[in-house]
């Protein structure tokens, strides 16, 4: 390898070849542009003239550098150029390169498997022996000197892990080395930690140690505070520098499920500082579905906070018997569960039907003996679902027969009947204590106060479950809190009351801390050792050192104490872990954490982690080379006048073209179709749905157009050309009304469809279905068109259906009718039916029916063709016979003038204000 | 079969592939032009009604029209409108360098030339006028039957000569004459025929057709110009550079042109391939009927 600065040759023979260049550049100059042969008639005229000047002859002389430049571009790139060539350094003997692999190696991992695997290639071309060793992942044993190429394809195998390496561990493994002698490259996060320094000089002892840090900077996040209604996030750095503003967004499920960023903050840090907070405020709702918080640009375990329970706070619906004595407030039954409950958890009170519309985490029913059944199935479901019934016993529920011959669904056990009063001037025994939590029960390790006494409770009836489900009892056995699952969720039954009447257990911290195991309540701050004592846990999600959740996979529990030690390591990596209903957070960083730089002693050398990388240049030069090239050939073809006109030259133009082609742009969108919308909006617009058979929308739309003619005439209503809607791609949202014809073969609307026609009926838009076979389908018999229409109609939210009354609306809006003939006279026309309470006032010709306008109007009398004008106002088709068959086509006529008034002005003629004009009206 | 069949016949379906097209189209170019009348403004020989005038001795009676005398007392002869035929001889250059074309899309010189002389033609023939092409060496006739003959001549191959001279063996004295030519050979020839003509009491119009390449000669670089037939070649290093003396070449030889017919009766255009033939059509009908 040749050097020139940054640049090295391959192979720098090639390069004599430049000293040919000033041979090629006299020979090129000597020969002047081919000619080229024209026919031309004008030579005549040309014979005798002489070129004023003789300079073209030659090739100029930019066009002769360019050409020099393409070969010497050419020439170079042969040659094999090298941008930063790497320069081999010296040494010999075994080689250990050491990294410690912990979550702040993750940020910039890539740059460092780069280092490692450009340290392992210098080894392998030196021959030397390697042994690559992660601190957090030591295996047992002296470390395995192999060479380089058996290591280079383990490269791939290394990740960094989101734990720190045990000091102990470290220790001894670098007593385990021996006298073995070896150099060492030591790749090292930078963050200080114990041992380091021992390791160092352990290492030194064995031969030379070079130290490879990363300037990179090592952020991490603290886990989220959550007070007073806002969230406090705190980021931290390792190094102190200038102001820094970084980002941290809140990770959760949206509503459809899948995950996504729900909000973001930026946290800045002062300049010096190593601290930054930003305070979040955020809606329960929103802050419920928070997974994690993490800093988006960092790559690492210590940027990401996994959030638990104690972000939560969960909605508790309280329910309580009805209460007689008022103001009593110590003695209300939900009292002492507001108090418990108040600081975390969002209560909601109300009737049960209300309170599972709101799908509260939990419901608690304090003394209610019955339900409505619909209330009781209503919770069953909800139940079911995974939701927690938490049900406190007292007087009412004592004095029911509920859960008594029989198992209720809604309680655990059966209940003797009565219960029993212990201790009270009439009893003989004294106030039972409770027994301490057996192992099994959620309550397990919670410590009793001696002080909780039970002097009333209701009794269990004995049974084959009672054990398993009993998870608290009394000294004597007796159950007193007993739990039974439904589904994915349970039922849980205290025993006693939840005010102070039958226990003291509402009065001691003990009830508090019930709750919170039951996960009614969630716990306001981290749990301590003394709360994780005896308890195991399970990994659910863990980290890797990147800061990605994965699934645990088959991990082992892990004791309470173990995660209140916060000892992590390959048994126990940062995540999510839960125990029953609970789950909690470890993360890498707590709330003391700080990031510390290393130190290392003076002496040892620190080198930075970048290296440039080789960039070969062979490619580029040649590139550069064929550009140049093509500009010649562009060039002389200019010269030479062969640009113009010629396919030649077209050609070259277009190789150009494709050498340095950009991408094509995208296409634009195309604008929304507008006019329609404008046209169907600046008017009242009479629609039609599109059929697909071309002669039945020609009807409809020739009956819309004879409608919109007949109210053109008669009403103040002037409807604007009658518009057919394609019920897949246009807007229904512009038409008052709808008409759809029923024909056997059109296409069942697709799904989008049917929605767009759900929620133009919900917003007040109107369909008359014509099945057009009133003819063929008298008397209820079914017809072709009847079943198609059951075909079309099956999925449109459509309301319960009568045959028109004789006081609907529709007979007055316009005119009094009693007849709806279209072409066909039948009297089968259905409605939206009359709400059931609708009744009839004494002297008033018709019920005081205020509700809204029916969203389909179906009959089968084909009125399209009785309203049909062709393009001169005639009528298209015959109606009936004679004078008879003029009067139904009026009478056709002032049916579609009453529906579209009705469509426009919905129940106004129904108002009690017309009744005395329309009394007049109708004689009476 | 005999020997000359299938040659014969491949002749006859080349003609007669050939033949209709320039035919129709030359007649769909004549069409353009609306015929107006021929006459020579006085009574004579002819189909067209001239004047009455009164019957005067001498006059045959089946000369006397009779139903014009009943109107009046006096009697009247009808008389016809002078229609004499004109010959009108044609010359379309055939040489090779009226095979040029400076662009794919736009025609040939010479079938440019050959379209405009038979749409002339079409419209001679049927005015009246007798018309024959010098190159056909027979005396101009009138009729449909000529017409055919004129598009076999002009559909034929054209000379190996470089650039073409005038030819007018057949001239009648008095004639009219139509020299279509690029003009772009040597000068001798055109000014002998012209002379020759003059002398003939012939007059006529010189078109010269030219192809927009040769007036604006967008030539660059190291060029060898040769002409169609190869017998002339120039070579230039800067062909832009001879552009402007070119030009000037071109502009001095229009003008000599001019002149030449102007000093004897003609009339002179110049015609582009790129314009229409109907604008050169147009012209050569006029300045036919003003020479007339």
């Amino acid at each position: 390898m040749w050097m020139i600065g940054p640049l090295g040759f391959t192979a720098p023979l090639i390069l004599l070849g430049l000293a040919v260049l000033p041979i090629l550049w006299l020979i090129l100059r000597a020969v002047p542009p081919a000619p080229i042969r024209r026919r031309f008639p004008g030579v005549a005229l040309l014979l005798g003239l002489s070129d004023d000047e003789n300079q073209a002859d030659r090739t100029p002389w930019w066009l002769l550098l360019l050409r020099m430049l393409a070969a010497a571009a050419v020439i170079v790139g042969f040659a094999g150029p090298v941008l930063n060539p790497q320069v081999r350094d010296g040494g010999s003997g075994p080689l250990m390169v050491l990294i410690d692999g912990t979550w702040a190696d993750a940020g910039d991992w890539t740059a460092r498997s780069d280092k490692l695997a450009t340290l392992i290639d210098d080894a392998g071309r030196s021959g030397r022996p390697v042994a690559v060793v992660q601190l957090t992942d030591l295996s047992s044993g002296p470390p395995e000197f192999l060479s380089a190429d058996r290591w280079a394809s383990r490269l791939a195998g290394l990740s960094p892990r989101p734990w720190q390496p045990d000091p102990a561990a470290v220790a001894a493994w670098a007593d385990g080395l021996g006298d073995q002698s070896f150099d060492t490259v030591w790749l090292s996060d930078g963050m200080a930690r114990d041992g380091r320094t021992d390791l160092l000089a352990a290492l030194q002892s064995h031969g030379a140690v070079r130290i490879v840090e990363s300037p990179a900077p090592v952020l991490g996040l603290k886990p989220a505070d959550y007070a007073d209604g806002l969230i406090r996030l705190t980021a931290i750095r390792r190094d102190t520098g200038p102001e820094q503003a970084v980002e941290i967004a809140s990770i959760g499920l949206d509503p459809v499920g899948s995950e996504r960023m729900l909000a973001s903050a930026t946290a800045d840090f002062a300049a010096g500082a190593r601290e930054a907070s930003v305070e979040l405020s955020l809606p329960a709702e929103l802050r419920n579905r928070i997974r994690r918080f993490e800093i988006p640009s960092r790559h690492s375990a210590a940027a990401v906070s996994l959030t638990d329970d104690s972000l939560k706070r969960r909605e508790v619906a309280l329910v309580a018997g009805r209460d007689e004595r008022e103001g009593l407030s110590l003695l209300s039954p939900l009292h002492f569960l507001r108090q418990a409950l108040e600081p975390t958890a969002d209560l909601i009170e109300g009737e049960p039907a209300d309170l599972i519309a709101a799908n509260p985490d939990v419901v608690i029913l304090a003394d209610v003996a019955r339900l409505a059944p619909a209330e009781s199935a209503a919770l069953e479901a909800w139940v079911d679902e995974g939701g927690l019934l938490v049900r406190f016993a007292g007087p009412r529920l004592a004095a029911s027969d509920v859960s008594r011959a029989e198992e209720d669904p809604l309680m655990p056990v059966r209940l003797r009947e009565g219960g029993r009063n212990l201790g009270g001037a009439m009893s003989w025994g004294e106030p039972k204590t409770l027994r301490p939590f057996a192992e099994g029960s959620p309550f397990f390790g919670l410590e009793i106060p001696g002080d909780v006494t039970v002097s009333s409770q209701v009794m269990a009836q004995p049974d084959p479950e009672l054990a398993a489900r009993s998870i608290a009892a009394l000294s004597d056995g007796t159950p007193l809190v007993t739990r039974k699952r439904i589904g994915a969720g349970q039922v849980v039954l205290f025993h006693v009351t939840a005010n102070a009447e039958w226990s003291t257990l509402p009065l001691s911290g003990l009830f508090v801390q019930m709750l919170e195991r039951l996960a009614v309540s969630t716990r306001p701050a981290a749990p301590d050792a003394k709360d994780l004592a005896g308890t195991t846990w399970s990994a659910d999600q863990v980290l890797d050192g990147f800061g990605r959740l994965q699934d645990a996979g088959t991990l082992p529990g892990v004791p309470g104490e173990q995660i209140a030690a916060r000892d992590f390591g390959a048994a126990m990596p940062p995540g999510l872990y839960g125990s029953d209903e609970r789950q909690i957070a470890l993360n890498v960083l707590d709330a003391e954490a700080q990031l510390v730089a290393m130190r290392w002693p003076a002496g040892v050398a620190v080198e930075g982690i970048e290296t440039a990388a080789e960039t070969p240049l062979t490619g580029h030069a040649l590139a550069f080379g064929l550009l140049l090239l093509l500009v010649d050939l562009l060039a002389s073809l200019w010269l030479s006048g062969r640009l113009r006109g010629m396919r030649s030259a077209a050609a070259a133009v277009l190789l150009a073209g494709v050498v340095l082609a950009p991408p094509p742009a995208g296409a634009e969108p195309l604008p929304p179709n507008d006019p329609l919308a404008i046209a169907a909006t600046s008017e009242v617009v009479l629609a039609h749905v599109v059929t697909g058979d071309s002669r039945e929308d020609q009807i409809a739309a020739a009956g819309m157009r004879g409608l919109s003619q007949a109210l053109t005439d008669r009403t103040s209503v002037e409807p604007g050309a009658p518009i057919g809607v394609d019920l897949e791609t246009d807007e229904l949202a512009f038409y008052p009304f709808l008409y759809w014809p029923v024909t056997l073969d059109q296409p069942i609307p697709s799904d989008e469809a049917y929605s767009r026609l759900n929620a133009y009926l919900r917003s007040g838009g109107m369909i008359l279905f014509d099945t057009r076979d009133a003819d063929l389908g008298v008397s209820g018999a079914s017809t072709p068109e009847g079943r198609k229409l059951q075909q079309l109609a099956a999925p449109l939210d459509i309301p319960p259906l009568e045959q028109l009354p004789p006081d609907h609306v529709l007979t007055r809006t316009f005119y009094l009718l009693q007849d709806f003939p279209g072409r066909y006279a039948s009297h089968d026309i259905w409605v939206e039916a009359a709400p059931p309470d609708a009744e009839q006032v004494e002297g008033m010709p018709f019920r005081n029916l205020n509700d809204g306008v029916t969203p389909v109007v179906i009959g089968g009398n084909d009125w399209a063709a009785a309203w049909a004008v062709d393009d001169r106002g005639n009528p298209m088709f015959p109606v009936g016979r004679g004078f008879g068959g003029d009067r139904q086509r009026e009478l056709a006529m002032r049916f579609g003038v009453n529906l579209i008034m009705h469509v426009l002005t919905g129940n106004y003629k129904s108002d009690q204000v017309h009744v005395p004009a329309l009394l007049d009206r109708l004689g009476q | 079969m005999s020997q000359a069949g299938p040659h014969l016949r491949t002749r006859a379906e080349g003609l007669a592939a050939a033949l209709p097209p320039l035919l129709a189209q030359a007649e769909h170019l004549a069409a353009t032009v609306l015929l107006g009348a021929h006459g020579r403004r006085r009574a004579g020989m002819g189909d067209e009604f001239w004047q009455y005038r009164p019957a005067t001795h001498g006059d045959e009676a089946r000369e006397i029209d009779w139903r014009r005398s009943a109107r009046s007392d006096a009697h009247f002869v009808r008389q016809k409108e002078w229609q004499a035929a004109q010959s009108v001889v044609i010359w379309v250059d055939g040489s090779q360098s009226m095979e040029f074309t400076g662009d794919r899309e736009r025609p040939a010189k010479s079938d440019r030339a050959r379209l405009l002389a038979l749409a002339l033609s079409v419209l001679l023939i049927r005015a009246g006028e007798r018309v024959g092409l010098s190159n056909l060496g027979t005396a101009a006739r009138a009729g449909q039957l000529q017409l055919v003959r004129l598009a076999d001549a002009l559909t034929g191959e054209l000379s190996d000569a470089d650039y073409g001279i005038p030819e007018t063996p057949g001239l009648p004295a008095h004639a009219r004459a139509l020299f279509v030519s690029d003009f772009l050979g040597p000068m001798a020839g055109v000014e002998a025929a012209l002379a020759k003509a003059s002398d003939r009491g012939v007059r006529g119009v010189l078109l010269q057709i030219l192809d927009p390449v040769e007036e604006s000669f967008p030539f660059e670089g190291r060029t060898i110009f040769e002409s169609m037939g190869g017998s002339l070649r120039h070579e230039t290093l800067k062909a832009g550079d001879l552009r402007g003396r070119y030009l000037e070449r071109l502009a001095e030889r229009k003008d000599r042109l001019d002149h030449l017919s102007r000093v004897s009766g003609w009339l002179y255009d110049c015609h582009h391939t790129d314009l229409t033939a109907q604008s050169a059509l147009l012209w050569l009908y006029a300045a036919l009927e003003r020479t007339r």
